[in-house]
């Protein structure tokens, strides 16, 4: 960890704008430059952009499932599909270890204005979920503060209400997926569009918890069969 | 209703050149097989001949357009984009029902060099039999052998979606009638061993011009082989390959043209786009022999005539000043105000074909889309390069394009922001 963060506390200036061939450090952040212009040197994501996820803290084994999905066509997004398209898996690997490490601050993302009643149902989506329609509590798998859980499932905090929303509707449209059976196709299958507007602006305007780290392996008992899970050996 | 006429007499001159050659009979069972080698199962099961064939498909990159992004390999699948319409590669997994498991090494045979499907039907030359007709019987045999070999997968291949008249395939008799002639590998016995070899991969397996030549209207490659050409729907420009003067490689060591081919990374420039691919699936596991061979046949190709100086109706010099701006503040901190770029981290710019081919095209796609050069064996953890897309909006992309165009000693022409803006919503595969 602390080769990380002397890694990049020496990376910039590293560049002389002098006649010459420039310097370049021999770090896996100077290599991955690629994504780390929309994901934040520290994959902190791009508050301003009301878009690019944060990366940083998140389980490695999410991260690097969400490379090889983007290279395998299961998540549709034409820039990271073409970025990633040749990565090996022990690169990608280490690009998600060093995104997974990383430990910075939080940044707010702006949330469309909605009512009172709206973050209301978004919460109750988020920590209870709507009996009545099959929909499980987000906490039910993300943990119970929704940072996420070792070794596959990722933090749902400090996201931008742009990327929430849109990934809960590219599930909808087929554009995300993940191996079978896709667990969260099914629970944004059984989410109206109000539904996805408030749990989105829910999430991305609450409070932070304390501790934002990822729950340890196995400390919850996902509701519904999630292939992505089972392969990650962390029970469903 | 002009166009409705030239299409009428098409497809009327179409029908009845069809019909004159589909009755002169042309069929499958009438083309002779060659003298291959022994094709009992126990032959064809010999793992030296199956490790063999594994070798010669990848020199032909044949999962390249026969796999589909996180499929089976060979199983088919992947959509290959042409400008008549979208042509899927089948599954050639030994499957008997939805593979290629009934087939003979007869029937592997007259598709690989004739282009002719199993039942006699014409295949698209999207499937470069222009170029595998060259391939020697013995490697077909080798290649048959190595297929056979892989686990069978159910998997249909979907129908080509062709618009009319391109979807009968009748219409392919007039095509080949005009643009293809089945060949052989003739060895040049004034060559060195070396350049034959390089000559029968790139011209053969390697099927390089089908992507490095022009296309005319008709999709047949034209033109000088190997001089470069826009590779249709795709939107990338494979450049020149002559490494003469006035050539896309010009400059180019042999050595040059090993490294990018095994690595990814040369000190003349980097593999991308579809080259990527290229690399990362085929020429990566050629043996040094053979990339040296293909080095070998590329220096012989002749010199280009030099291309006229660019001329430009706009200021060129407030263009390509005002690009320098943007150059100096994204661009030269990897690849230098002097655009060398750094050795074996990040591509020189000054001089490299990827800058400086005709249409602009690599150049814009490759400052909106950055990314990754391929991941090799001799280079596991490749520098990056970020994408611009969202940084820098049509008109900066333009001047710093057009920059790196202009300046050291690049004499390209000016790109406008218009030609950028048509390659934000490209697709990627």
């Amino acid at each position: 960890m602390a080769a990380v963060f002397l890694a990049v506390a020496m990376a910039p200036g590293a560049f002389g704008q002098d006649a010459g061939a420039p310097q370049v450090p021999d770090t896996l952040q100077q290599r991955i430059a690629a994504c780390t212009t929309c994901h934040g040197v520290h994959g902190e994501g791009t508050p301003g952009s009301k878009y690019f996820p944060r990366l940083a803290g998140k389980p490695a084994g999410y991260l690097a499932r969400q490379i090889q999905n983007f290279q395998d066509g299961l998540r549709k997004y034409p820039p990271m599909e073409y970025t990633v398209r040749n990565l090996s898996p022990a690169y990608m690997h280490e690009i998600a270890d060093y995104f997974s490490a990383q430990e910075v601050p939080y940044a707010r993302s702006p949330v469309p204005p909605v009512t009172a009643a709206t973050l209301q149902r978004g919460e109750q989506l988020a920590r209870d979920g709507d009996p009545q329609r099959k929909i499980p509590a987000c906490a039910s798998c993300h943990g119970i503060e929704l940072t996420g859980v070792e070794p596959a499932i990722p933090g749902l905090v400090g996201l931008p209400y742009d990327y929430i929303s849109s990934q809960l509707g590219a599930w909808r449209t087929h554009t995300r997926a993940m191996r079978k059976p896709d667990c969260m196709a099914v629970v944004a299958g059984r989410l109206q569009e109000s539904d996805i507007t408030a749990v989105a602006a829910w999430l991305a305007s609450r409070t932070l918890p304390a501790h934002v780290r990822p729950q340890p392996v196995g400390t919850v008992k996902p509701p519904l069969p999630c292939g992505v899970l089972e392969a990650a050996g962390a029970g469903a | 209703m002009k166009r409705f006429v030239v299409v009428l007499v098409l497809v009327v001159v179409v029908a009845a050149i069809g019909g004159w050659l589909w009755l002169a009979d042309p069929r499958a069972d009438h083309v002779a097989v060659p003298e291959a080698g022994d094709l009992s199962a126990a032959a064809l099961g010999d793992p030296a001949l199956v490790a063999r064939g594994a070798y010669l498909a990848a020199a032909g990159d044949c999962a390249g357009c026969h796999s589909v992004r996180g499929g089976r390999p060979y199983a088919g699948g992947r959509s290959v984009p042409t400008p008549f319409g979208n042509i899927p590669g089948p599954n050639l997994t030994p499957d008997p029902e939805t593979g290629i498991g009934r087939w003979s090494f007869a029937d592997f045979w007259r598709a690989l060099h004739h282009g002719q499907r199993a039942d006699g039907q014409w295949l698209y030359p999207a499937f470069p039999f222009t170029s595998y007709t060259k391939v020697t019987p013995e490697d077909a045999r080798a290649i048959f052998a190595y297929l056979r070999s892989l686990p069978a997968v159910r998997q249909a291949t979907g129908a080509a979606k062709l618009s009319f008249p391109y979807n009968l395939r009748s219409t392919l008799a007039v095509w080949r009638a005009r643009y293809f002639r089945s060949g052989a590998s003739q060895p040049d016995a004034g060559q060195s061993a070396a350049w034959n070899r390089g000559a029968y991969l790139v011209q053969g397996l390697g099927h390089c011009n089908e992507c490095h030549a022009p296309r005319n209207a008709w999709g047949a490659t034209t033109g000088a082989q190997l001089s470069g050409g826009e590779i249709p729907r795709q939107d990338w420009y494979a450049p020149d390959l002559s490494m003469q003067e006035n050539g896309g490689l010009q400059g180019w060591t042999a050595q040059d043209v090993v490294d990018l081919l095994k690595t990814g990374h040369a000190a003349k420039g980097a593999a991308f786009g579809p080259m990527a691919d290229v690399v990362a699936d085929s020429t990566q596991y050629l043996t040094d022999a053979d990339l040296g061979a293909i080095a070998t046949y590329l220096a012989s190709l002749p010199p280009r005539q030099p291309r006229e100086a660019p001329r430009s109706a706009f200021n060129v010099k407030r263009i390509t000043a005002a690009g320098e701006k943007v150059y100096r503040q994204h661009c030269a901190d990897c690849h230098g105000r002097d655009g060398r770029g750094v050795a074996g981290v990040y591509p020189p710019l000054d001089g490299n074909s990827a800058v400086t081919e005709p249409t602009g095209i690599n150049a814009v796609r490759t400052v909106l889309l950055g990314g990754f050069p391929p991941v090799t064996a001799g280079n596991p953890r490749p520098y990056s390069m970020p994408p611009y897309a969202q940084q820098l909006n049509d008109s900066d992309v333009a001047l710093v394009v057009s920059y790196i165009r202009q300046a050291w000693g690049n004499k390209a022409s000016i790109v406008r922001p218009e030609q950028v803006g048509k390659y934000r919503h490209t697709p990627i595969d």
